[in-house]
């Protein structure tokens, strides 16, 4: 591979950084609460309210049945109205955003919902508020599955980013389909595909670590 | 119960419950039940799962709610209250439950801190308080850990102090006991006697092990099928047990159960011919040391055997249950004799 390709595999590579973490932070800012309010307005649960439910629900799974590549350019006009353009790295981040925030809602909804119902009625019992009861049992007890589909949304970003190259994004993804694919060149193809591999398994590692650290559930996890 | 309901921490008064079935009926969980726990008391109902006892201890803190009559709490009504009225009663009523509910995100200290976090006690405030909690249920080593480290009997201590934590009046067990293994069961039941006799709080249980009330309640209900079928002081009731299903939770915790050569030859009639009658002798109080069966032989000439047979405390009352058998044709007459003395007797049968 010639010298000249290191620059622009390092400027893919921290595009890509860039779209997954800023995604990623926005998408947990709004799937958290979301989630949370998924798991808890369902019928019979803390802040029961089955019908607002069932509406949230369906646009939940309405924006997931979307396949992401159709997201990107549907929703062109809202990303220019959010970033003031609809091309660019920018511009990526917004459907990047889109499609976090539905995703890591049903990932933490599973987690809340997962919380042994014994310890909410522990809470209730000592007087606690709905939302006492949500800050200090149930997202601290679900801190570890939250975690874990955390990593699983991030992965799962680190592929979508790769699409977006559709609206000019920029990233890895969009330089293995130009260099390696249109200009045929395997070798950056190659490098594009070794670079997602380590970036998963980095994120994947760091977040199973950071889940352990904060699971109490097992004595083994005591540091010492 | 027979004191007053004046004096009562928690009284019950024609409170039923009734959930709604999808066809439109609905299923009665509880019906007509009037109780009233005396103040300092610990009172233990006992009954089988889906008896409803533990419908009925969660109306005390309103995690259920009457949909007849009336729960009051140190004079509150609790199935009227709302929002923070009800927060307010609630962290006067403490509760643990049989698996312990504690968060595993927490150490054994933030556990018993969190009520008082909940309750919005000031942070400097609360690490002296824990800290005293801690003392007095014996788990200063493990403030620091966190509950996957514990054993159950450690676990239900810290459940006991964080249900102090906020000085309730009364505290709510929820089988308690019934996850631990018989020692450990022991010194919980001796930390929560303890908890009753130095701060004076009154204390509900529900259980469906009679040893759980022979061994601390001072007070006693057994529910069956939604309604109390008796109540009062356990030495009374368990003494002069009236009903039929208050008789089988007893005859598992009194030791003396018929020999089951004896049970299979029961017969409920007396059968024609010579036969024995099988009777069960329970003696409380002073009667308990008295050697009734050899004056039974020597004054009427009538002589009984042993079948089974024990003597325990019921609180601080001796108590003791004794079955035996005796010539059927005489048994009438050795019945009123002991009856006479102060024992009760009942035929249980007769075998050939």
């Amino acid at each position: 591979m010639s010298a000249n390709l290191i620059p622009i595999l390092w400027d893919a590579t921290l595009q890509t950084l860039y779209m997954v973490a800023l995604s990623a932070i926005l998408g947990t800012i709004g799937g958290l609460p979301l989630g949370v309010y998924l798991a808890t307005s369902q019928r019979g649960e803390l802040l029961s309210s089955p019908w607002v439910n069932w509406a949230l629900g369906l646009v939940v799974n309405a924006t997931r049945s979307v396949p992401f590549i159709i997201l990107v350019v549907a929703i062109i006009p809202f990303t220019r109205m959010m970033v003031g353009t609809s091309i660019g790295t920018d511009a990526a981040i917004v459907p990047l955003t889109i499609a976090a925030i539905p995703f890591i809602a049903r990932l933490v909804e599973n987690a809340i919902r997962e919380v042994d119902a014994g310890l909410i009625e522990a809470a209730r019992a000592m007087g606690a508020t709905p939302f006492q009861i949500i800050r200090k049992v149930l997202i601290p007890e679900a801190l570890p599955a939250i975690t874990l589909g955390l990593t699983l949304a991030v992965v799962s970003l680190i592929g979508y980013s790769a699409m977006v190259g559709a609206v000019g994004g920029q990233g890895l993804g969009d330089l293995g389909i130009r260099y390696g694919y249109q200009r045929f060149m395997p070798e950056v193809m190659l490098a594009v595909v070794v670079i997602l591999i380590v970036l998963v398994q980095l994120v994947q590692s760091l977040g199973e670590r950071v889940a352990a650290r904060v699971d109490r559930r097992a004595a083994r996890n005591r540091g010492h | 119960m027979s004191s007053t309901t004046k004096d009562a921490a928690i009284l019950f008064e024609g409170v039923g419950k009734s959930f709604p079935k999808g066809d439109g009926t609905r299923v009665t969980a509880l019906s007509g039940i009037d109780l009233a726990v005396p103040q300092g008391s610990i009172t233990g109902i006992i009954g089988r799962s889906g008896a409803g006892k533990s419908t009925l201890l969660r109306m005390v803190n309103g995690l259920e709610r009457p949909t007849e009559g009336r729960v009051t709490v140190a004079g509150r009504d609790v199935g009227t209250a709302r929002g923070s009225a009800l927060r307010h009663i609630r962290r006067d009523v403490g509760m643990i439950f049989q698996h312990f509910n504690l968060l595993a995100s927490r150490t054994v200290r933030d556990n018993v801190a969190l009520p008082l976090e909940v309750a919005g006690t000031p942070r400097a405030k609360i690490r002296p308080r824990v800290d005293e909690l801690i003392e007095q249920v014996g788990l200063q080593a493990l403030a620091d850990r966190y509950p996957a480290e514990l054993s159950g009997g450690q676990k239900q201590r810290v459940g006991i102090a964080r249900a102090l934590a906020t000085d309730p009046k009364v505290l709510l067990s929820d089988e308690a006991t019934s996850a631990l293994d018989p020692e450990t069961t022991q010194t919980v039941l001796e930390l929560l006697a303890r908890i009753n006799r130095d701060l004076g709080l009154t204390i509900l249980l529900i259980t469906h092990e009679m040893a759980v009330l022979r061994d601390i309640a001072s007070h006693m209900a057994v529910i069956e099928g939604g309604s109390i079928v008796e109540a009062g002081e356990t030495h009374k009731v368990f003494t002069r047990p009236a009903h039929a299903t208050t008789r089988s939770f007893l005859s598992g915790v009194t030791g003396a159960t018929l020999p089951a050569f004896i049970a299979d030859r029961l017969l409920s009639e007396r059968p024609d011919g010579p036969s024995e009658a099988v009777i069960r002798v329970t003696f409380a109080g002073d009667h308990a040391t008295d050697p009734m069966l050899s004056l039974l032989a020597t004054e009427l000439g009538i002589s009984a055997n042993i079948l089974a047979g024990a003597i325990e405390e019921v609180g601080t009352h001796p108590f003791g249950n004794l079955l035996i058998s005796l010539e059927a044709a005489r048994a009438d007459e050795a019945r009123a004799y002991l009856e006479r003395h102060g024992l009760l007797t009942e035929v249980l049968g007769h075998v050939r």
